[in-house]
C-alpha cells in the first residue's frame, strides 16, 4: 500500500523549501519532498554570489547562506521528510508519486495534494542552433558555474559569453575572479536581459566589452573551440553580412535562456502556458488539475529567490489547506490576461470566492519602457493601476491586489500597458 | 568652484536605481534617484572610495564537496578585489566547516574577514 502524505514536493531548492514550511505553519501533518540531487538547497549552492533575500530574510545573503537559511526552517520537524538522491519519475493522476533512488531503489507514494517546484534548466547550443563545428569548451553558463563553484574545475582559461542574462553575467566576473580572461559578452537584443547592477559589478568593474546587438555565427576548432566569429544583428535578428569579426577564446559560454522543467507536468496533461512554458495556475497557485499545486521556476522563470519563496509559501499554504479539507467555498474563475505591452502574467487565473481574495500579480513587459501607467481592468472597470518609471523585460513587476479589490472584478481581468500616462 | 555629475546605477539591491550624483570641490553634495537610504550612502562611496564584496571559493580538505563558497564580511576597496580572489586560491581548509567559520582573517591586511558562507560536513566513506 502506498505510504499517504498531506503535501509532495518535488523539488527541494528554495520554492520546494519554502513550501514545505508554509505547509507545516498551516497545519500539515504529513510533508514529504523528494530532491533529485545529494543535498538540499538547489541551484542556489551553486550560485555563491551575495544578493539574494533582501525581500524575504531582510539581509542581504550568498546563494548558500539563502538555501542554509531555508533547510534550517524545515530541518527538526517530525512533520517534515525529505528525501535526497532521489529522482521522480512520474506522478500518476491520483497522485501517486513513482521514483527511483540508489539507496531505496523503486518507491511509490501518494500525496492528497502534491506542489511541483522542480525549477527550470537551461537551453543549450541546440535550442538556439549555432553554425559551426562541434568541438569541447562549449557549456551553458549554469554547468560552468557548478564546474568552478562546486566540482573544483575551470572549464578554461580564455572565454565569450553569449547571452547577458544574469547568469552570463555573473559568471563574466567569476571567470574573472579565478584568473581567467573574458574576452566578451555578446548580446542578441539590442538590450541587456540581466538587471542593470550586474552589468556595472560584473562588466563594468572588470573592463568586459558587452556587444549589444551581436550574436556569435561560427564556432571554430575541432577538437576544442579555438574561435568564435561574431556579426551584428538586424532589428528582426538575422546576422548583418559584412559585419562579421573573430574573437580568439577556448570556451565558450551560452546564457541563452532558461526553460521550467516541466516533463512530470506534461505527463500529467496539465495546462500549459505558451510564454511561460510553465503550467497554467491561480492565485493559489493551483493548476488546471485539482490537488496539484506549483510554484517558482518551474511555472515562470522570475529573476529574484525572494519571488519564488513568496509564491511557494502561497502553493504551500492552500495545498495544506486543500488537504487538511479546509476549503470547500465555492470559486468564480476568471482569467487573467496579459494585454497591451505586457508578455506574461502570473498567475493566469483568478479562483474566487464570494469576499474575495488577495492575489499577487507577476508580469513582464514585452519592451523596455519608461512612464508608463500599469492598469489592471475587468471590462470597463480600472482595478488598480500604478505608474512605472522604467519597466524592463528584465525585471519582473510584482502588484499586489487586495481581496476588496477583488470583489470588483466581473469577468475577464486584462494587465495593459497604457503610455498616455 | 567646479560642479560636477554624474550618474550611476545603484548595485545595493536588484532593484538598480539610476541616480544622479553632484559633485562640488570633488565633494558629493547631492544625490537624485535613490529610493532608499542605502543608495545614497553607495553614490557617495562610488565616488569617493568604491568598496565591493567579494564572494569565490577555496578549496576543502576531506570535505564532502571539494570546495566551499566564501563570502567577505564587508566590501572590500574596490581596486583590492582581484588581489584578495588571488589570495583564496592559495587558501585550503579542512572540513568539517560551519557557517560563518573565518577562512581567512584580515585578509591582505586590509581588515576584512573572509568567512564560509555554508556549512560543509567531513566525507564519509559514501563520498
Amino acid at each position: 500500500m502506498n505510504q499517504i502524505y498531506d503535501v509532495i514536493i518535488i523539488g527541494g531548492g528554495p520554492a520546494g523549501l519554502s513550501a514545505a514550511y508554509s505547509a507545516w505553519e498551516n497545519g500539515a501533518k504529513k510533508i514529504l519532498i523528494i530532491e533529485r540531487d545529494r543535498e538540499l538547497g538547489g541551484i542556489l549552492q551553486q550560485c555563491i554570489h551575495n544578493g539574494f533575500g533582501l525581500h524575504h530574510f531582510k539581509e542581504e545573503l550568498t546563494g548558500p547562506g539563502y538555501a542554509y537559511r531555508c533547510i534550517e526552517l524545515i530541518k527538526d520537524k517530525p512533520e517534515i521528510e525529505a528525501l535526497i538522491d532521489t529522482m521522480v519519475l512520474e506522478i500518476l493522476e491520483d497522485k501517486t508519486v513513482i521514483a527511483v533512488s540508489p539507496e531505496k531503489g523503486l518507491l511509490q507514494v501518494q500525496g492528497k495534494t502534491i506542489i511541483l517546484t522542480m525549477g527550470c534548466r537551461e537551453r543549450t547550443r541546440g535550442a538556439i542552433r549555432i553554425p559551426g563545428e562541434r568541438p569541447a569548451g562549449v557549456f551553458t553558463a549554469g554547468a560552468a558555474q557548478r564546474m568552478v563553484n562546486m566540482e573544483g574545475f575551470l572549464p578554461g582559461k580564455k572565454i565569450v559569453i553569449l547571452g547577458s542574462g544574469d547568469i552570463g553575467l555573473i559568471m563574466a566576473r567569476r571567470m574573472s575572479l579565478e584568473g581567467c580572461k573574458v574576452e566578451a559578452v555578446l548580446e542578441i537584443c539590442p538590450f541587456s536581459n540581466g538587471l542593470t547592477r550586474n552589468i556595472v559589478q560584473c562588466l563594468e568593474d572588470y573592463n568586459i566589452p558587452l556587444y549589444l546587438s551581436h550574436t556569435i555565427v561560427k564556432i571554430h576548432g575541432n577538437e576544442r573551440v579555438t574561435g568564435v566569429t561574431i556579426a551584428k544583428v538586424d532589428e528582426k535578428m538575422q546576422p548583418i553580412a559584412g559585419t562579421e569579426f573573430d574573437i580568439d577564446c577556448d570556451t565558450l559560454l551560452l546564457s541563452v535562456g532558461l526553460i521550467p522543467e516541466n516533463e512530470l507536468s506534461r505527463g500529467l496533461n496539465l495546462e500549459m502556458h505558451p510564454l511561460t512554458s510553465g503550467p497554467i495556475v491561480d492565485q493559489r497557485r493551483q493548476t488546471s488539475m485539482p490537488g496539484i499545486f506549483a510554484a517558482g521556476n518551474v511555472v515562470h522563470v522570475h529573476d529574484l529567490v525572494d519571488f519564488v519563496s513568496e509564491e511557494a509559501e502561497i502553493a504551500g499554504k492552500f495545498a495544506a489547506l486543500t488537504a487538511l479539507g479546509k476549503l470547500d467555498e465555492e470559486l468564480t474563475v476568471v482569467n487573467v490576461e496579459a494585454g497591451n505591452g505586457i508578455r506574461t502574467c502570473v498567475p493566469q487565473k483568478l479562483s474566487l470566492p464570494q469576499e474575495g481574495e488577495a492575489a499577487r500579480l507577476f508580469m513582464r513587459v514585452a519592451n523596455p519602457e519608461r512612464k508608463v501607467k500599469l492598469e489592471v481592468k475587468s471590462g470597463d472597470t480600472l482595478i488598480m493601476s500604478k505608474i512605472l518609471p522604467v519597466a524592463k523585460p528584465s525585471e519582473m513587476i510584482a502588484l499586489d491586489l487586495s481581496a476588496e479589490k477583488t470583489k470588483l472584478i466581473k469577468g475577464s481581468l486584462i494587465v495593459a500597458l497604457n503610455r498616455e500616462a | 568652484m567646479s560642479v560636477d555629475k554624474r550618474v550611476l546605477t545603484c548595485i545595493v539591491c536588484p532593484r538598480g536605481c539610476e541616480m544622479t550624483a553632484t559633485i562640488t570641490d570633488g565633494v558629493v553634495t547631492e544625490v537624485v534617484g535613490n529610493t532608499c537610504p542605502r543608495g545614497k550612502k553607495y553614490a557617495e562611496e562610488e565616488i569617493l572610495a568604491p568598496k565591493r564584496m567579494l564572494t569565490s571559493t577555496v578549496r576543502v580538505k576531506n570535505g564532502a564537496l571539494a570546495l566551499v563558497p566564501v563570502v567577505s564580511k564587508i566590501s572590500l576597496p574596490k581596486e583590492k578585489v582581484l588581489a584578495c580572489a588571488e589570495e583564496l586560491r592559495k587558501v585550503t581548509v579542512e572540513a568539517p566547516i560551519a557557517e560563518g567559520q573565518v577562512i581567512c582573517p584580515n585578509i591582505l591586511g586590509l581588515g576584512v574577514d573572509i568567512v564560509a558562507s555554508r556549512s560543509l560536513a567531513a566525507a564519509t566513506d559514501k563520498d
